[in-house]
């Protein structure tokens, strides 16, 4: 029986930008899945496959993984993560430091990577890039809509939640790159069928090969995503300074404080909905400063413009941020 | 080992009774003083009146659907009149790229770029009005006009009958209720207003630049499939004017029977977003959405509620639910109004939310720099609508600045 958790949980209306590991396990050589759930047992933001959150690492560093969980569990998130020796040492301190109990910092989820409704899905998985299409493949399923996969790896071993695809009800390709080679994507995908969205996601060299072979694919059916890893952007969650510029106040905002409540108690007040980031009521206008973006709201364009903030997660990469209010 | 299962209480009021769709206070307080879950036996559905409790249904979308209807009628047992409802009527997997769809279309963005626009043409609806001088039906010669202006010009609708749009979405949220002796008088009209809407949809009939072409090149990108665009352009229609109209009627009604809170925003401007939130907080515009248990029973609060069973979630009362709210009845700028459950919360929240504050900041902005005063100047006539709090008429007067 399905059981629904009893409402009333404390704190519903409090905001989320912490997120506490309640699982550590390796799936594969070098590759470990972390769970994680809301510090006080909330519900998460919901997201949609292709998904990805910022985990804010204790040594200040920031990454990005995509989800890889069960979207119908609402309390806890899963993400996978390869050891990268060569990396900035964010997957090499979640390798030997992460312990079950600790608790994060994270932004988001947040979506660049959605899955558009199609008659059949291709799915292209490198390695690790199979996280995002975890979701995807169990969405396709639940829809019954077909589909296949090509999911190349190094070697077996290195090959993450390949024994929880064998039960899926698709087609899976699993290509060791020891055993078999690289895969002939184009090969592979054969004729484009009218209706066919490519999904594919891995290291730079496969996406590459996609984006070559689709040359001869109709437009819009290839959707990729490229891991930006190594990128070392830093978290700020230090205190910081709001300066508001038409009630010319400056508020102090401190670690686990958000911008609104500080600006509720100095009096300013923000209309608020969701405090998740997930609804864009409590927008405001940036006049200076560079906001660190942590809903899941704001696309692209306005992330990279810089001129608005949603304040009831998000907060600052500068000392000082200057609001229209 | 078995939990004791308790029995939740039973409310035999009906609120789709006559007298309770033009009072809804007392039904909103019995059902909701009664338990935090309560079966309503004239209906055989739950219902809930607590702000928690409806907080929590609108969250757990994996156990509560929208996907059987979001009105009474029960999909799972009875043929929807028409095809369900874009994202409103879908769950989570076919949910999220028409959402998705929706939300950037009526991205703030996009929302910002028609500001100075909408305040434009709201200065001048305000002036008109004022020209006449004297006693104005703000309901008939503002709160509607106003956004039947804005909205469907936004959307790409032609500008010819867009009276039969407000009455189209009365049709609309009226059969969401029972369909009692009120839904079959007006069902052929329906009918009618129906197919027209469905054909106002089609790609061929929406101006360039709006929102529907947008929702139709997202439909040429794949974003969605061709057969979903229509019926998302539909739920623009059907869920972004009467809301909106009734909105406004609300804050009208609200500012002209609390004169003091007036000049509040008349001294301060800048709160007319918080007034407007504050509005649909008390007066709810759409005070009945149904969620639906799925093809399992569900644990909740004590009590286990079957497969496809409806939960009515009675949004007026949630927002006047005094373990939310200090002095609920009150409508009160000094309030934080935040976390009202006017426009839900959670996956389904109202995606036009954004576009209906505008359209409300605006018409607040020009009224407040050129009305001194505005009070009721007869009484009221409530309109009849199974899902909405709507006003036939409002009589106010205005006093120029
Ligand atoms: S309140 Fe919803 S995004 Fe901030």
């Amino acid at each position: 029986m399905n059981t629904a958790v009893a409402a009333a949980r404390a704190g519903l209306d409090t905001d989320a930008t912490s997120i506490q590991v309640v699982g550590v396990e390796v799936v594969a050589e070098g590759v470990v899945a972390v769970t994680l759930a809301d510090p006080t047992g909330r519900r998460l933001p919901p997201w949609t496959p292709g998904s990805h959150i910022d985990v804010i690492l204790p040594n200040g560093l920031v990454r990005q993984y995509s989800l890889c969980g069960d979207r119908w569990d609402a309390y806890t998130y899963r993400i996978a993560v390869l050891r990268e020796t060569a990396g900035s040492g964010g997957s090499e301190w979640i390798h030997t430091q992460l312990a079950e109990g600790q608790i994060l910092g994270f932004g988001g989820p947040r979506n660049h990577f959605h899955l558009v409704p199609a008659e059949r899905y291709l799915f292209i998985a490198g390695g690790i890039g199979i996280t995002p299409l975890l979701p995807m493949i169990q969405q396709a399923d639940r829809l019954k809509i077909p589909w296949k996969l090509l999911y190349g790896g190094r070697w077996r071993r290195s090959m993450a939640f390949a024994d929880e695809l064998t039960d899926a009800r698709g087609h899976v390709d699993l290509v060791p790159e020891n055993e078999f080679g690289r895969p002939d994507i184009a090969d592979w995908v054969g004729d484009i069928e009218k209706g066919t969205r490519v999904y594919c996601c891995g290291p730079a060299g496969l996406l590459d090969a996609a984006e070559r072979a689709s040359a001869n694919w109709l437009p819009h059916t290839l959707h990729t995503e490229r891991f930006v890893n190594g990128a070392g952007r830093r978290a700020d969650d230090r205190p910081f300074v709001v300066h508001l510029q038409r009630s010319g106040l400056d508020l102090p905002v401190a670690p686990g404080t958000s911008i609104l409540d500080a600006m509720a108690q100095a009096g300013v007040g923000v209309l608020s909905s969701c405090r998740q980031g997930t609804c864009g009521t409590c927008e405001v206008a940036v006049l200076a400063g560079r906001p660190d973006h942590r809903d899941s709201m704001l696309s692209e364009t306005d992330r990279d413009a810089g001129d608005c903030i949603l304040v009831c997660v998000s907060r600052a990469h500068t000392s000082t941020l200057t609001l229209d209010a | 080992m078995t939990t004791p299962v308790l029995t939740p209480p039973v409310v035999d009021d009906d609120p789709y009774a006559e007298e309770h769709l033009i009072d809804r206070l007392p039904v909103q307080q019995r059902v909701r003083e009664a338990g935090p879950v309560v079966y309503l036996s004239a209906l055989d559905v739950y219902a809930t009146g607590r702000y928690d409790v409806i907080r929590e249904v609108l969250a757990d979308w994996q156990h509560f659907h929208v996907g059987a209807g979001v009105g009474l009628a029960n999909f799972h047992v009875e043929k929807p009149w028409r095809p369900p409802a874009l994202p409103t009527e879908a769950d989570p997997p076919v949910h999220d790229a028409p959402r998705r769809v929706l939300t950037e279309v009526l991205s703030t963005r996009v929302l910002r770029r028609l500001r100075s626009e909408w305040l434009a043409e709201a200065e001048q609806s305000v002036d008109q009005v004022l020209a006449r001088g004297g006693v104005i039906d703000a309901m008939n010669e503002l709160a509607a006009p106003f956004p039947l202006k804005v909205f469907p010009d936004a959307v790409g609708l032609p500008p010819e009958r867009r009276r039969d749009l407000l009455a189209y979405g009365d049709l609309v949220f009226n059969a969401f209720g029972p369909q009692n002796a009120l839904f079959e008088k007006s069902a052929t009209r329906l009918t009618q207003l129906s197919a027209w809407v469905t054909t106002l949809c089609r790609r061929e009939n929406l101006a360039p630049g709006g929102f529907g072409a947008s929702i139709w090149e997202a439909a040429d990108r794949g974003e969605i499939t061709l057969e979903q665009a229509p019926l998302v352009v539909r739920s623009l229609v059907s869920a972004g004017i009467d809301t909106t109209v009734h909105g406004i009627a609300a804050i009208l009604h609200a500012f002209a029977t609390h004169p003091e809170q007036w000049q509040l925003l008349r001294k301060d401007p800048g709160l007319a977003r918080r007034a407007f939130d504050e509005a649909v907080r008390w007066a709810s515009p759409l005070q009945i959405v149904f969620h639906t248990t799925g093809d399992d029973p569900v644990e909740f609060l004590g009590t286990t509620i079957g497969p496809h069973q409806k939960m009515m979630l009675l949004i007026g009362a949630g927002n006047r639910d005094p373990r939310r709210w200090d002095a609920p009845n009150n409508f009160d700028l000094g309030r934080d109004p935040s976390g009202h459950v006017g426009f839900g919360m959670g996956l389904h929240q109202c995606v036009g939310q954004h576009v209906a504050r505008l359209e409300a900041e605006v018409l607040l902005t020009a009224l407040a720099d050129r009305v001194e005063h505005l009070e009721l100047a007869g009484t009221p006539e409530r309109g009849y609508n199974n899902s909405l709090q709507t006003w036939n008429t409002l009589p106010v007067r205005l006093v120029p600045a």
